[in-house]
């Protein structure tokens, strides 16, 4: 039976792994290659890292960590932030990651997604969406808007209709990040979450709001994610990977359990 | 030395990584000769299925990997790569393929439309024989996919692993002889996966 997966998100700064609340106030935790390391060793199924400065500094993706990534670990992990055409897509994959994720680039270029997944296999092109609450369902049928640049942004796109189009220009895979729920530990955004994955044929990856296995077990059952992310309850040593990975399959959900 | 085959059918920087993690030597080429001599051939690919067999055979590789797996050398076929030695696939309206394993690659129909296509990530292997290439692997355990399309051999006999998604039980390790070839990515599944391609850097070719 095909499983849950449960992905560590890095985000990276200078090389450093930091994490913030709602894309603020972040604070230093690591070197990225030994957190990878740990948590590959400890039996998550999948990373995402961000290049969270790369776009604010108009640099490139920091290939040279996706190398060293990628000869320090055995399994899938994909890559975003900094990503600005096919070039740094071609480079990122070719350093050796699975996958490249595209957020603000394919809000402003949307052919971007097609033309990577025409390129490169559709596999690997994940889109990374940053959707908000708002109260304006004239302009947002859904009740969810597309920001971007870490949320600096607000674009006036609807999150369905954009996760749909995207399906239709190609993405394998998207991660449905709650601006809302982002780094406060209170669970998924669970309808947001329901909304995109059932409306969508692609996998969907829950992000943003994991705080307890209970979250994780939720966003399953309830609002059908076929992955999540984990961060901050990872990351400060609350909860081990294999901790959470027990709690879910004692919840009877389909987990990996040997590493 | 393994030769791990380039045909233009995507990415095998982390295959050649898992062959270094094992201090194994494996280059990547597309050079028949070298191909030819090469103790063990691997060959790997994503992508679709029509454009790989026309890059394999624009670069007049097809008869090279016929030649190879016919000269008894052993032989690891890897997901997209896995597909094109069957006579046939569904993808792309239909492409002949390399006839190497009968049967043929088709699509995943879901059965709801919460199962979603690709197939993407960790799902549970099931041995049907014992194999070389299984050694000390526990049956069951999870190797990681991404495909939407699947491997159906017409003859059980290459059957020699099977895993189950949307509306199939399907061979996820079909071989012969000194062939083998996973529908999954044994280079992306971890340790378990590394001792498949540990197990291939030590086969004979025999089973």
């Amino acid at each position: 039976m095909l499983t849950k997966r449960i992905i560590p998100c890095l985000d990276v700064r200078n090389r450093v792994v930091t994490k913030g609340v709602k894309f603020q106030n972040n604070v230093d935790l690591g070197d990225p290659i030994e957190m990878a390391v740990a948590y590959s060793d400890g039996g998550c199924d999948e990373l995402v890292f961000y290049d969270i400065t790369a776009s604010a500094e108009r640099r490139p993706i920091d290939i040279d960590m996706v190398s060293d990534v990628a000869k320090s670990i055995r399994i899938p992990f994909s890559v975003g932030g900094g990503i600005s055409n096919l070039d740094d897509m071609y480079r990122v994959l070719l350093a050796g990651a699975e996958k490249v994720s595209v957020n603000s680039l394919a809000v402003r270029t949307p052919q971007i997604i097609g033309d990577g997944s025409r390129a490169f296999g559709a596999q690997c092109i994940v889109l990374g969406m940053d959707p908000v609450r708002t109260a304006d369902t004239q302009k947002c049928p859904s009740g969810y808007e597309i920001t971007t640049r870490g949320f600096r942004e607000h674009t006036g796109m609807d999150a369905l209709e954009w996760a749909k189009r995207a399906e239709d220009l190609g993405v394998g895979e998207m991660v449905v990040n709650s601006v809302d729920a982002d780094g406060t530990r209170e669970g998924f955004e669970l309808n947001l979450t329901k909304l995109i994955a059932t409306h969508v044929s692609v996998p969907v990856v829950a992000s943003g709001g994991a705080g307890t296995c209970q979250h994780l077990s939720d966003v399953f059952k309830q609002a059908h994610a076929d992955a999540a992310i984990v961060a901050s309850m990872i990351h400060t040593g609350e909860f081990t990977i294999a901790q959470i990975k027990e709690e879910l399959i004692r919840d009877d959900l389909p987990i990996r359990r040997k590493w | 030395m393994i030769a791990i085959v380039d045909y233009k059918a995507g990415n095998l920087t982390s295959v050649r990584l898992a062959f270094e993690a094992l201090d194994t030597e494996a280059v990547i080429t597309s050079d028949p000769e070298v191909i030819r001599s090469a103790e063990r051939v691997v060959f790997p690919g994503v992508g679709a299925a029509g454009a790989a067999m026309m890059h394999l055979n624009e670069m007049g590789l097809a008869t090279v990997l016929t030649d190879v797996v016919d000269a008894g050398t052993p032989f690891l076929g890897i997901c997209v790569g896995t597909q094109i030695l069957f006579d046939s696939s569904e993808e792309d309206g239909g492409v002949a393929c390399l006839g190497l394993v009968p049967g043929e690659v088709k699509r995943f129909h879901p059965p709801d439309p919460l199962c979603k296509i690709p197939q993407i990530g960790w799902n549970t292997v099931g041995f049907k024989v014992d194999h070389p290439l299984f050694d000390g692997i526990e049956n069951g355990s999870e190797f990681y996919f991404v495909h939407s399309y699947y491997p159906a051999p017409s003859d059980a006999s290459f059957i020699l692993a099977e895993t189950e998604y949307a509306d199939a039980c399907f061979a996820c390790v079909v071989g012969r002889g000194n062939m083998a070839a996973t529908q999954f990515h044994p280079e992306r599944s971890g340790r378990i996966g590394l001792q498949l391609l540990r197990n291939f850097t030590t086969w004979d070719g025999r089973v």
